[in-house]
């Protein structure tokens, strides 16, 4: 197979609403897939059933040659699998070192340690300042994270998701909300990121699609319409119809 | 994030050094009131000190604290009552109630949020209340004398009322420290990680209702400590030990002294028990001076005392 996640017949409803219609695609190791589609295409749905958060009705979903479909949430993260959330939920009356040594806590066993200084433990702080560094938020480590900007919030999810040591990031509209600049950094900082790990990236910035994926995969009403190299996709005509026609359409 | 000079410390320091000295005072001037008041004000600084650790770093507002205060008492008093004197059977026991208690009340609360939850810990404390209020055998409504405080080994005399406050101060550093320690290490970063942001923490794989009914069952027990050490002081319990405006009060330490902060408890009991006292003195209505008094602080000073004595050494670094 080759894939580091793989998706066969995957099917979920809610009611009459069909949100993914037998998916089948796979992601190889290294690659970046961007996903996209209209809204109500079932893109988060998607990252949601890849993540445990949702169970799908029926087909299979395997990671690392392993069929992961029953597997819950916290344990998948476990086996490398992380996921970056699209409405940023962080712990704002801590430090934005506190936030992602949390993060790595949350994968170090359980937590009733009573006595050491957590604060002081270097297998905490040190995978977590790597992780802010990747990011670019190091000179930021011991500010208070309501004190980030919008833009930096997320790059604090994105380090938050990487302090877990993934093999494999699951990006819900990273860049939902940012000013061109912030757009930019993110896109700088993914651009490194996908250098070391396997990347679905869900988005509806077109720029950012486009500048970072190595395969694009279209959804529409949960199915995939098409799939392909992004110059592919550009010149789709099927796709130009569903989707980007229409973006244009409102943009332009 | 370092150990730099800081106003907060060195002010509960130095409360802590004055508190280490008082009785050299009293010797000298004689007024047994100030060891007695200050006693008292010394033990209901454990309780606050314990709430502090669920209210101000757990972010759980429980309502019924005052009930621990209550049951560590009554375990004493019930136990000396039956004729078991000894303090290494009564405390182990007035602990193991309250830890027991908090379980209980904790395993139900806890799966509330909100107004729920601040209703349900004073219900559950209420009822606490009314039972003991009940019990006809121990006094009921008037109360138990307790004739004979805590035995221990010689030379530790609780009756010695000098030496039962320095039992009392050590108590009260030795449960800072261990709060201390606590909240900063990992189940205090949950703890504290749970109070900013619940859902989150559970995203990211902690099981939080575990960690937190830990920490409910650390802070009960803690309090319990407080309860029996408050029976041998007024040698005497009543269910008033428990009433929901006892939780109130300690509610009101923590947050005027300041939520979360290792010294804040401290701070709070000291500076409401020494102005009930002295604006009791003054007037009849004293409530009406110390109620505006805390609405300003609420309002203007969030963070209590202890942030305001914050601010103040942030001013005079930058100033």
């Amino acid at each position: 197979m080759g894939d580091l996640l793989r998706v066969e017949s995957l099917a979920k409803r809610f009611g009459g609403i069909v949100a993914t219609d037998d998916l089948t695609f796979g992601i190889p190791e290294g690659e970046l897939l961007a996903v996209i589609g209209p809204n109500g295409a079932g893109k988060t749905t998607l990252i949601a059933q890849l993540s445990g958060q949702l169970v799908p009705d029926s087909g299979r979903i395997y990671f690392a040659g392993r069929e992961i479909t029953s597997v819950p949430m916290h344990a998948r993260s476990a086996l490398g699998l992380a996921r970056s959330f699209q409405i940023t939920s962080l712990f704002l009356d801590l430090s934005v070192l506190d936030n992602v040594a949390l993060a790595v806590q949350a994968h170090a066993g359980h937590s009733f340690h009573f006595w050491r200084n957590a604060r002081h433990e270097p297998e905490l702080r040190d995978p977590a300042r790597a992780a802010l560094t990747r990011v670019g938020l190091g000179a930021r480590a011991d500010w208070p994270a309501s004190a980030l900007s919008h833009g930096e919030h997320r790059q604090l999810e994105l380090a938050m998701a990487l302090a877990s040591g993934p093999r494999m990031l699951l990006l819900d509209e990273p860049m939902a909300g940012l000013g061109p600049e912030e757009s930019a950094r993110m896109v700088t900082t993914l651009r490194e990121l996908k250098k070391e790990l396997t990347i679905l990236l869900v988005e509806h910035d077109m720029e950012a699609v486009f500048a970072l994926a190595d395969r694009i995969a279209v959804l529409v009403y949960g199915r995939l319409i098409a799939s392909g190299k992004p110059e592919d996709i550009r010149s789709n005509p099927q796709v130009r119809d569903a989707y980007l026609g229409e973006q244009e359409a409102v943009h332009g | 994030m370092t150990a730099k000079f800081n106003l907060n410390t060195a002010v509960g320091v130095a409360i802590l050094i004055a508190l280490l000295l008082l009785p050299l005072y009293v010797e000298l001037t004689g007024s047994r009131f100030l060891l007695t008041l200050f006693t008292r004000i010394v033990i209901l600084s454990i309780a606050a000190v314990s709430l502090n650790l669920i209210l101000g770093y757990g972010g759980m507002m429980s309502f019924g604290h005052a009930a621990y205060l209550g049951i560590g008492g009554y375990a004493v008093g019930i136990l000396a009552f039956e004729g078991i004197t000894s303090g290494f059977v009564q405390w182990p026991i007035a602990l193991l109630v309250s830890a027991l208690f908090a379980l209980v009340i904790g395993a139900l609360s806890l799966r509330t949020r909100g107004v729920y939850f601040i209703m349900i810990t004073l219900a559950f404390a209420q009822m606490a209340y009314y039972i003991v209020a009940g019990l006809a055998r121990y006094g009921g409504d008037d109360g138990l004398t307790i004739e004979k405080r805590s035995q221990f080994f010689q030379p530790l005399n609780l009756s010695n009322k000098t030496q039962f406050y320095y039992l009392c101060v050590t108590l009260l550093v030795a449960s800072m420290y261990l709060v201390w320690r606590i909240v900063n290490s990992r189940f205090g970063m949950t703890i504290q990680g749970a109070r900013s942001n619940d859902t989150r923490m559970r995203a990211i794989g902690f099981p939080t209702y575990r960690y937190k009914l830990v920490c409910f069952v650390i802070a009960g027990t803690l309090c319990g400590l407080a309860g029996a050490l408050l029976a041998n002081h007024t040698d005497f319990v009543s269910p008033a030990m428990m009433y929901w405006t006892r939780s109130g009060d300690l509610i009101i330490m923590v947050v005027l002294g300041g939520m979360g902060s290792i010294f804040g408890p401290l701070f709070g009991a000291v500076a409401l028990l020494v102005l009930e006292e002295v604006l009791s003195g003054i007037t009849e209505y004293w409530q009406i001076i110390l109620g505006p008094l805390l609405l300003l602080v609420v309002l203007f000073a969030r963070g209590g005392i202890d942030g305001l004595l914050g601010k103040v050494r942030r001013k005079v670094q930058h100033g």
